[in-house]
Formats: C-alpha cells, structure tokens, sequence
C-alpha cells in the first residue's frame, strides 16, 4: 500500500496533504551526532513530497535517501560533503538553502535590493518631512 | 516617479504568475532536470533478475549505446508505459536495459510474464542504493547511455510513442552520427 | 430543490454586489443623495443571499445531502456533526463561500457604524467593498459553484480530509478569513480617500479600529494554523516557511506596518500616500494569499486542489483590483503631500519609520523567498528550493532594529525624543538583559540563541513594563491606560513573550525517534518514558491504534499519555499526537510503526520530544492578538464628537482625557 502511494506520488497525481510523519530510528553514535543528522536532513528537501523536508517525510525515497545521510555520516563525511552527495545526483532542488550562484544572485541581495527600495519609497512619498532639527517640537506621547 | 513604481512592479508579479499558471499547465513541478546528464554514468554492478547469480556491470556495456529504464511491478504509469516499450522501444535498435527497482524479484518475474518482456536484460536493485546514484526518484525513469558510457537523456515518467519519436529517436540518430 | 436555491440566492448576491459596487459610487460622484443611500440596503441585501447560501450548504451537510457534490466528496454518514460543520469550509468551493460570508460580515458591521461618517464617504467605502465582493461572487458562480449536483446521488459520501478534523482546523479558516478580509476595509476606506481626494486625514481615524480588529483577527488566525500543524502534522515543528504560511504572514507582516504608519498618519499628518499604499498592499496581499494557495502555482504542503481555470479568473480578479488601486493610487496621491508636522531624528516617528522599514521590506523577501522558485524556471536559471533556512536566516536579521528599538516605542514623544529619559530605559533595560543573559549563560551552558531569547524578551518587556509604571504614577486614577495605549503595550509585551517560545523551544528542546518494546524506557532531560504497548480503539470514524506512554519524573508518575495512529473511512492513515502541555514545556509523542518481525513482541517506533516553552509561542501571539483588539476598542478613534473635533484642531495630546 505504502508503496502504490509512493508511485502515485512519484507520478505526481497527488495533491493535497502529507500527514504521516517519518518516524525513523537509527543507531546514532551520539546525542551531538543525532543532533547533526535532525538539523541536516530539515535543510534537505524531498524530491516526491508536495514541500517536506527529508527529516518530516515519510515517502519511501526520503527514507532510503535519510539512511543515505546517515551512512555518509558514519564515514565521516562533513556535511558540505554530503550535501554535495546529494546535489550531485538529484541537483541544487533537494537543498532549502540554495547556494550562492549567478541564478541565486537576485534571491540572496533582492533583500538588500528591497530594503534601499522601501527606504527610497519612504523618503520619496514625504519629501520635506525628513527630520529637520529646527522645527521638530517636543510633544506628549499620547 | 516613486508614486508610479509600483504598478511596473506589480505588472512583473502578474506577468510571473501568468507564466506559473502556463507553465504548470505544461510541466511537471515535481520534474527536476537530472544534474547528471552529460555526465559518466555511475558504475553500477547488479544481480539481473533471470540469474540473480550473475550480475552486470557499467564496464561491460561499454562500447555500445544503450537505454536504462526503470520499472517496477508496483508502479502504475510503468503498466501504461509498458506496451510502448513492447512495439516502439523494441524498434530503437539499441539495447534495452530493464532496471528493476525497488521490487520483489518474483512479482517482477510475474508482471513481465503478464505483459511481456521488452528488455534484453533486467537488472535488480532491491534497495534502491544504485538507484540513488543515479537521481533516480520515481519510477518509470528512463536514461540513454552513449558508447562511452556518458549519460546523453534523461526521460521522467513514462514514454508514449509520440516522446520516442520526438525526442529518444533523434537523441540515438545523435548517437549515430557521432560514432562512426 | 435547495442546493438551487442555494446557487441562486448566490446570484443574486452577485446582482446585488454590482448595485453596491456601482451606484453609491456613481452617486458620491455626482453628489446624489438618493443614489448614495442605495449602498446600505444592497449591502444587507447581498448578506441576506449570501448567509441563505451558506446556511443551505451547511444544511446539506448536517443532513447527508450527497446530491451536491460538495458535500459529498467531503463527508460521510459517519463524520460527527461537528465536523460536518467544519467540512463546509473543509475544500476549494465552501472556504470560497465562508471567505464571501465573512467579507459580508464586515461589510454589514461597516455599514452600521458608519453612520457619523460623511455620507459621500461612506457611500465610497461601501462602493469599494460591493466591488470586491462582485470579483469574488463572480468567482464562486462561474468557477467554484459549491452547490453542483451529483446525479446519481451516491448512497455514502468520502470523508473530510482526516488532517481536517481537528478542533484547530476547525478555528483557523474563520479566523483568519476575518483577519484577511477585514483589510479589505483599511483598502476600502485608502481607496475612497483617494476617489475623494478632499479629504484631509481624518479618514485615517476611522480606518484605525477596523485596521487594528482584522489584524488581531489575522494573528489569531495564524496563531490557530500554527498550533493546529503543530498539534496535527505530527512534526512537532510550529512553522515551516511554507508558501501557504508564507501567504498567510505577508499580510500580517504589512499590517503591522500598516497599523503603525496609520498611528503617525493620523497623530502628525504626515506619510498619508505611504499609509494608502499599505492599505492597498496589505489587501493586496491577501488577494494574492487566495490566489496563491488556490491557483496551484506553487507546491505547497497543503494547498487546495488546483485548477488553471480558477488561477486565471483570480489572476485577472487580482490585475484589476490591485492595478487598478495602484493606478488610481499614482493618479491621485501627489494631491496628498499633506503638511505634517516636522520632526527631530530622535522621535517617535523616526522609530516607528525604522519598523515601517524592517516590516515592509520583511514582507517582500518573503515575497521574494516565495515565488523565487517561480522566477527560477521563469528565466530558466535552474529548479530551486527556497525553505527555512533561507527565511529563517534572513528574517531575524530584520527584525533585529525592530527588537532593539522596542523598548523605546512608548517612552518616545511625537516630534522630539527626551534623549535623557530615553538613555535612562536604555540603561535600565540593558541592565536587566544582560543580568538574565549571565544567568541563562550558567543555566543552558552556552546555547547562544537560547541566551539572545531571554535577553531579547527582558530587553523589551523591562522598556515596556517600565513605561507602564510611570503612566501608573504619573497619570490621575482611571485613566492610567487608555485602551489603544494598553493595547499597544500588550502586543510589544508579546513579541517578548513570543520571542522566549521561539529561541528557547528550538536549541533546547531534544527531538528522538526510538523504537520501544512494551515495558522499555527511553530518558529525555529529566523525564522518563514508558512504552506500555498498544491496544485497539474506535472513534466515531477512525479505528485506531492507541500507545500508552508513561512519563515518569524521577519515580513520579507525571502522566499517561495516549498517542494514536488513526486509520479513517476511506483507509487515510492519520497520527494523532499526544501532548502533555505546560507552561514550562511540552512533552509529545507521537506513534509510528510496529516494528516487523522484531525480536520483541509489540515493540514500535515512536518519536519522542521535548519542547520546553514552546506554548509561549502561541501565548505570545495570544497577546498581540488582545492588543490589536483593545486597541480597537478605544473610545476616542470611534466617538463622532471627538472626530468632529479632530478634523478642525490639529492634534496635540488630545487624548489624554
């Protein structure tokens, strides 16, 4: 059943919502190693799901690609390393957080970008009542 | 002027979403374009279903094109696909190489026996460890692999007889030419 | 018979939307009384239709109508009456009809107090929100009818989307529909101001409680949504940066800046073109909320079954409303360069334009983050996802000015700030932020942004509690706090309660997925938990699964708790958490699978967490929610003397009486 789901989900006739959870227990080594594998695969993306991140989907592929991590990881691999893994066979679309490149340029400074904007829009839709030093009176606050 | 900028600004956002309600209508959002074409294709060496004691390799199917396609008996779109592959992917002229994923082997046995077997060799990855060096994220998902063993097209989903004419056919004539 | 009376009371709904739409407009214009008096009698009119619309369909509901379609495809003779109920905005075509009822509910209540207002204005108001209901009765007509029959009528219908039946799917649409659609009343009244032109800025008075009720009602409504996937998705997460989140929270983002702008507006006269322009974006971005989640142009968690059809109808709704505003907005704004009263760098205004700044531009990148994706395939730059981490790195670099300036809101005078007034807050709060940060520092061993959560909040709850007591001292009884003043310091004291949910609940709070046999324990900080096996249970609809988890603090039992693995109607596997809530933490478990051929009879996967102070998040924006509300409330911006009295002596500490 599981499976007929995930082909379904392969073939993307589903639409609507995702409420199982990826409950998945592995043998970590450590606390602080679980800690790392938690925080790595929420910045990963599912490839089949609507929008879940391989740490919160429970589609047969994420597993098989969370077990991936976690063997990566047990040899010792950072996790640059293991994100380069991934983005090598499935590309830039499994990672949340897209890397800074020519195409992602518009997406990392269109922030700074809006910031100039919305402080040009600002000063331009009241000219003249930027602070003026000798006009300015003090006045009750309510 | 800063009171007329928003309109141009809001004009692009239109223009975006008017492309987002086009371009879904056409592609799949889940369709990813694989980062490995143009690229060797992973080595890979795995059981075939027949003689699960034997196994292929990448090395060995050097030196000629062939075409990967996975399946799987569980997979729906693979049985709408399936008589494609029987008359027109049987016409390509390449080896055909059936990449079992993900299945029991012997309701792998069973669906071929039902509907037929198009590959000249089916090869099995029960885990799905291979399969993930090669993208793969769904099944059926089909891969071209020229002579030197570099992956040239990827297709996502199943084939019908207007994709292998319009796109895999002319990708081997491409094949062809090259090689002389 | 009465699902066609239900689609034809929508038509003429949608006749009577056009009258209001057009003739009390046309009247404003031309200075006709009798024109302008048709806007109250279409408005209730159209309510009338729309309320028989969707009584009709919630009676289909309670009654198992499956001939319509709607009803069934999101219910069966098995799902309770409750959520019968709740089914009716459960998919596309009812939460449609609850959005138009809702947008009816403000309409009518504009319509009532409005009475003190100029009539050519209200008759403008009332005209703009008929507009908007037109584009959405058109919608629903043409593209969404929810009352399409089903022939042969089935003998059982599907079921409600399992994810849906819960008590906070329940809440969330209605609320946040009041929250999105109540913006439209700020539009409405940004939109008349701009037909009008005449208008001084009195009109930003009256626009003030309606601005500051729909944004309580927008936060309590992401509140609901965020404890309902908190609750429900069984992640244990409380917000994912999800495009259907991200469409919810642009608005609520513009509204903050929008209630803001609207204060210096009104006060001092000055930035009234920037206050329309926020009107106009907050509902602009609610439409686009709509269109977004509805259109399937973005892939999204949960978003409605799309259809390209309903996407070009909203896109062309959209084009017109908001360019349309946004034209008239270019046209006629220059007139409102208006004479606001200077002032000096150290102001309130110069405070309230640095969050004005931060909020606005915090929407656009999350804008930007959303449809980045879109614009990716759209100039062929690669497929990329854009989640969490990009959000979640940006927007706290934006709210940083935003967090340490809060303190100083309320002490700020209009004009010219006290500078040594203001260094004393500054030193006091200080003092106290960096005194809990040592603690916190020896408490949580160095989780730095466990340390920033307790100092943030201490920073801004001591500037703000410190102003609350010299207005104690300072001011006569019984006019300590006048409500917009209370609310105000109630929300400012939620972000400082929300910000110790946030940054304490994600660095402490330990996540493990573990695989138990009946009778093993797993320890998590200072609790233990019990895996008491699993037996079979039976709800109205679901048969379930149900684990007994013991926790145990020490030798004391705490609390048993019972999670769930529902299976539905329809075979849709649900897990239902259970949580162990509290005020400093929660405990949660949640239940996965049997483990297959284990070596252990009945051993399971189960995911264990703790999450300490997590309900301070919702707590947190409990309390913005109040403030928007009481700061609606207050007396002064609804009292038509106080308005009469406004419009002729500029204001200057008015309110203190």
């Amino acid at each position: 059943m599981t499976r007929l789901l995930w082909c379904l989900l392969a073939l993307f006739a589903v639409s609507g919502w995702a409420s199982a959870q990826a409950i998945d227990p592995l043998p970590f080594k450590s606390r602080v190693e679980e800690v790392r594998f938690q925080h790595l695969t929420k910045q990963l993306r599912c490839m089949v799901c609507q929008n879940e991140s391989l740490a919160d989907s429970n589609a047969e592929l994420a597993r098989d690609l969370r077990h991936a991590v976690f063997a990566l990881m047990q040899v010792g691999k950072s996790d640059a390393q293991i994100k380069h893994y991934l983005t090598e066979r499935y590309s830039d679309f499994v990672l949340y957080d897209p890397p800074f490149r020519r195409g992602t340029l518009l997406l990392w400074l269109g922030p700074i970008l809006l910031l100039l904007l919305t402080a040009a829009a600002l000063i331009a839709t009241d000219r003249g009542r930027i602070p003026s030093r000798t006009q300015a009176r003090q006045e009750e606050p309510w | 002027m800063m009171r007329t900028l928003p309109l141009p600004g809001f004009a692009l956002l239109t223009a975006l979403f008017g492309f987002g309600i086009r371009w879904n209508s056409h592609h799949d959002p889940h369709e990813v374009p694989s980062p490995l074409i143009d690229k060797p294709a992973p080595a890979f060496v795995l059981p075939r279903l027949d003689h699960p004691g034997q196994s292929l390799d990448k090395t060995s199917m050097l030196g000629r094109p062939y075409l990967v396609n996975v399946f799987a008996s569980w997979c729906i779109a693979c049985g709408e696909e399936h008589p494609v592959l029987m008359t027109a992917g049987r016409k390509l002229g390449i080896p055909l190489i059936g990449y079992n994923y993900k299945d029991d082997p012997s309701e792998a046995k069973a669906w071929l026996a039902r509907h037929g077997n198009p590959y000249d060799q089916v090869i099995t990855d029960r885990s799905g460890r291979t399969a993930i060096d090669f993208g793969v994220y769904g099944a059926p998902e089909s891969f071209l692999v020229d002579a030197g063993g570099v992956i040239r097209y990827k297709h996502i989903g199943p084939f019908t007889a207007e994709l292998i004419a319009t796109e895999l056919a002319p990708a081997i004539a491409a094949l062809r030419r090259e090689a002389p | 018979m009465m699902p066609e009376l239900g689609q034809f009371s929508l038509i003429l709904a949608l006749l009577l939307a056009a009258v209001q739409g057009v003739v009390p407009i046309v009247g404003a214009w031309r200075g006709s009384p009798s024109l302008m008096a048709v806007a109250r009698p279409a408005a209730a009119g159209q309510a009338v239709f729309v309320a028989a619309a969707f009584f009709i369909l919630t009676y289909g509901f309670l009654t198992f109508d499956f001939s319509i379609t709607y009803v069934a495809d999101n219910s069966n003779l098995a799902l309770p009456w409750y959520y019968r109920v709740a089914a009716v905005w459960g998919a596309h075509e009812g939460s449609l009809l609850l959005w138009i009822l809702i947008l009816n509910l403000w309409t009518v209540a504009l319509a009532i107090f409005s009475r003190q207002l100029p009539p050519a204005f209200a008759a403008r108001v009332l005209g703009v929100l008929g507009l908007v209901a037109v584009g959405f009765l058109a919608f629903i007509v043409f593209t969404s009818n929810p009352f399409a029959r089903l022939l042969p009528m089935p003998g059982n219908g599907a079921d409600l989307n399992p994810v849906l039946q819960d008590p906070g799917m329940t809440l969330h649409p209605p609320v946040l529909y009041m929250g999105y659609v109540g913006f439209s009343v700020a539009f409405a009244f940004s939109i008349a101001a701009l037909l009008g032109g005449e208008l001084e800025q009195a009109w930003v008075r009256w626009a003030r409680p309606w601005t500051n009720a729909a944004w309580g009602f927008l936060t309590g409504g992401i509140v609901a949504g965020s404890w309902w996937a908190y609750a429900e998705l069984g992640w244990g997460g409380w917000w994912f940066w999800d495009p259907v989140e991200n469409a919810s929270f642009m608005p609520w983002l513009i509204g903050v800046a929008l209630i803001h702008a609207q204060a210096i507006t009104e006060k001092r006269g000055s930035f009234r073109a920037w206050t329309i322009l926020l009107s106009i974006f907050a509902f602009s971005l609610s439409l686009l909320g709509t269109f977004l989640v509805r259109s399937g142009v973005l892939t999204s968690v949960h978003a409605f079954a799309s259809d390209p059809r309903r996407g070009v109808f909203i896109l062309i709704f959209l084009g017109i409303v908001v360019g349309g505003s946004l034209l008239l907005y270019a046209v006629r704004s220059p007139k409102m360069i208006g004479q606001g009263k200077p002032f000096a760098v150290v102001s309130r205004e110069t405070a309230i334009l640095v969050a004005n700044l931060m909020f606005a531009s915090a929407a656009g990148m999350v804008l930007l983050g959303t449809l980045f994706p879109l614009l990716s395939d759209a100039l062929q730059l690669g497929k990329v996802s854009v989640g969490a981490p990009y959000f979640g790195f940006l927007f706290p670099l934006l709210m940083l000015p935003v967090v340490l300036l809060l303190p100083f809101g309320p002490h700020l005078h209009w004009g010219r700030g006290d500078k040594g007034a203001l260094a004393r807050v500054a030193g006091r709060a200080a003092i106290g932020a960096v005194s809990c940060a040592l603690v916190m520092w020896v408490l949580v061993d160095g989780q730095l942004k466990a340390i920033a959560g307790v100092a943030a909040a201490v920073w801004i709850g001591t500037g703000t509690v410190l102003f609350a007591l010299k207005r104690c001292r300072a001011v006569p009884r019984g006019s300590h706090y006048p409500a917009e003043m209370a609310g105000m310091l109630l929300a400012h004291l939620g972000v400082g309660v929300f910000l110790i949910g946030v940054l304490l609940s994600e660095p402490l709070g330990i996540t493990r997925d573990v695989r138990m046999a009946p009778g093993e324990t797993q320890t998590i900080g200072s609790y233990t938990f019990r895996f008491d096996g699993v037996h079979g249970v039976d709800g109205p609809n679901w048969h379930a699964e149900q684990g007994a988890v013991t926790i145990l603090e020490g030798s004391d039992v705490v609390t048993v708790m019972h999670p769930q693995k529902r299976v539905y109607a329809r075979g849709q596997v649900q897990t239902e958490s259970a949580i162990n809530a509290g005020w400093r933490g929660d405990l949660y478990v949640a239940l996965g699978e049997p483990m297959p051929g284990g070596d252990v009879a009945g051993a399971w996967t189960l995911r264990l967490y703790q999450k300490p102070f997590i309900r301070w998040i919702w707590f947190g924006g409990l309390f913005m929610m109040l403030g928007g509300f009481v700061a609606a409330a207050d007396r002064r911006l609804r009292h038509p003397r106080t308005v009469a009295a406004v419009v002729t002596t500029p204001a200057v500490g008015e309110s203190l009486a």
